[in-house]
Parts: structure tokens; sequence; C-alpha cells
């Protein structure tokens, strides 16, 4: 993605630890905090971060201590640009049961990436479905300040 | 005197009333801890309603959620209540999408909730 007012940027690559993760995701959150992001903008970018690296790290990576997953994090004053890549198997979004459907409701996994899909600007999976990537554009008015 | 980390507990009868001690219940270590401090109000302490208030809390995950769910079936099944109160908008928002607000008895107050529960506060 091209964009030329980027305040803040991170590529690296972390290993398949929920705490790593949990660590890099809040470097992500005080580089959006300083370019002013905060209530329900700022809330959406750290569901969608903190559900893809579970995701990421459990589903994809099985945590295995020889896999790791590659982040790659971009913050304007008005956009947000995640991406994970982890290597596993990947899966196939369109395929996972909706988790709102009554027999699922109280199910106690599934939402992860349904609340992604609700919470970001754009979301979208490589063919392998090993990779996401999400945008998150400012909706308050207060992005104009 | 049980010593818990993750939540701060008053009871009023059978009601334990909750305060989370984190403002972002995200954590995956910290969930299940928050997870079997909660458990053990019903398997040990005998409670048998437990109203959460989440005042304070600034996030919480889909993993945290999940606990939840497994303590609403856990205190049905003793024949108790759980309700929510307080919740900011946003922690709001998450049960709206997810419909768990059709699951769990979420009240805008402390004082509505525990009049749900029959205690006038």
């Amino acid at each position: 993605m091209e964009e030329s007012v980027w305040m803040w940027t991170l590529h690296e690559t972390m290993p398949s630890s929920k705490e790593v993760g949990h660590q890099i995701i809040e470097q992500l959150l005080q580089a959006l905090t300083q370019a002013g992001w905060d209530g329900s903008d700022l809330f959406h970018v750290q569901m969608a971060a903190e559900e893809a690296m579970i995701n990421a790290v459990t589903h994809g990576n099985q945590e295995s201590e020889q896999l790791v997953v590659e982040v790659e994090f971009r913050v304007s004053k008005q956009r947000a640009y995640l991406r994970f890549r982890d290597q596993g198997a990947g899966f196939c979004p369109d395929e996972l049961p909706d988790p709102t459907d009554e027999e699922h409701l109280e199910k106690t996994h599934g939402r992860g990436v349904y609340l992604i899909m609700h919470m970001m600007s754009e979301v979208s999976y490589n063919d392998c479905g090993n990779e996401v990537t999400m945008v998150k554009n400012r909706q308050l008015e207060s992005a104009d300040s | 005197m049980t010593e818990r980390r993750r939540i701060t507990v008053v009871t009023i009868g059978d009601l334990a009333t909750v305060r989370f001690n984190d403002k972002k219940i995200v954590d995956s270590a910290s969930i299940e801890e928050m997870g079997a401090e909660l458990m053990s109000l019903v398997d040990k302490d005998k409670m048998k309603h437990i109203l959460l208030n989440f005042e304070g809390v600034e996030f919480l995950s889909s993993a945290a959620l999940n606990k939840l769910i497994l303590i609403d079936k856990k205190v049905k099944q003793a024949g108790g209540n759980l309700r929510l109160c307080c919740l900011r908008e946003e922690i709001k928002e998450v049960f709206t999408i997810t419909r768990l607000d059709r699951v769990f008895d979420i009240r805008k107050t402390e004082k509505e909730a525990l009049k749900a529960f029959g205690v006038d506060s």
C-alpha cells in the first residue's frame, strides 16, 4: 500500500508466542495514540490486531517454536495498515461457520475472524489463507484535527 | 480468605458482585487466571448468582468472551443468573456484533442489575 504520510511503520518477524504478540501490538497502539487515534477507531484496530495475532500464532503456527509470524504495521493520522503472515497450512475464511447462527452462538471459539471483518474497513486473505491484510480508515471527525 | 489477582469480589448473600482488576482483558495468561477465579466463585465459594461490573474495563478479546460464555453456562447449571453491567460503548458493540447480547443479560448500571437480582442498592 502506497501512502506517503505514514508516521510509523514496523516490519519484523516474531516467534509463535502470544506474549511477544501482545507486546508488538502494544507498540502499534502507542503509535496509533501518538497519531491521534482514540475511541472506537483505536478499539477496532486493537481488536483486529489481537484476533489476527492469536489466529496466526495458535491456529496458523500451532504455537510451534520452529515457526515465525511476519508482522507489518503502518500508521498515519487517517489510516492503519496491518498484515500478519504465519507459516501454517492456511484456511479459507469463507468456509468458517457464522458464529451468530443460533447453533453456534454459545460456542467458545470462532469469533475472531468475524470480529475482524466487522471492525476493519478492508480485509483480505491471500490464496493460501495464511496471510491477512487489514486496513482501517478513521471514521471519527477528530481524524481531521 | 481467597486470594484473587484478576477480580475483586463483594458478596451479598449468594450473589457475588465482581469488578475486574485489569483495564484490558487481553493477555492470554491473565484471561486463564480470570476464568479460574470466576469459576471458583461457583465451585468453591458456592455463589449462586454473579454480577460482572465492567466499569473501568477498556478492552476485551474474543478469548475473554469465550471465558464469559463458560462462566454463564456454569452459573446457569447451578440454577443461578449471570448479569453484566457498566459496559463502555465499544465493548457493548462487541456483544452486539457477535449477538452475544442475546445470550447475556446486560444492564446499563449496577443499580439496575442489582435490582434485577432483587437487591435494593
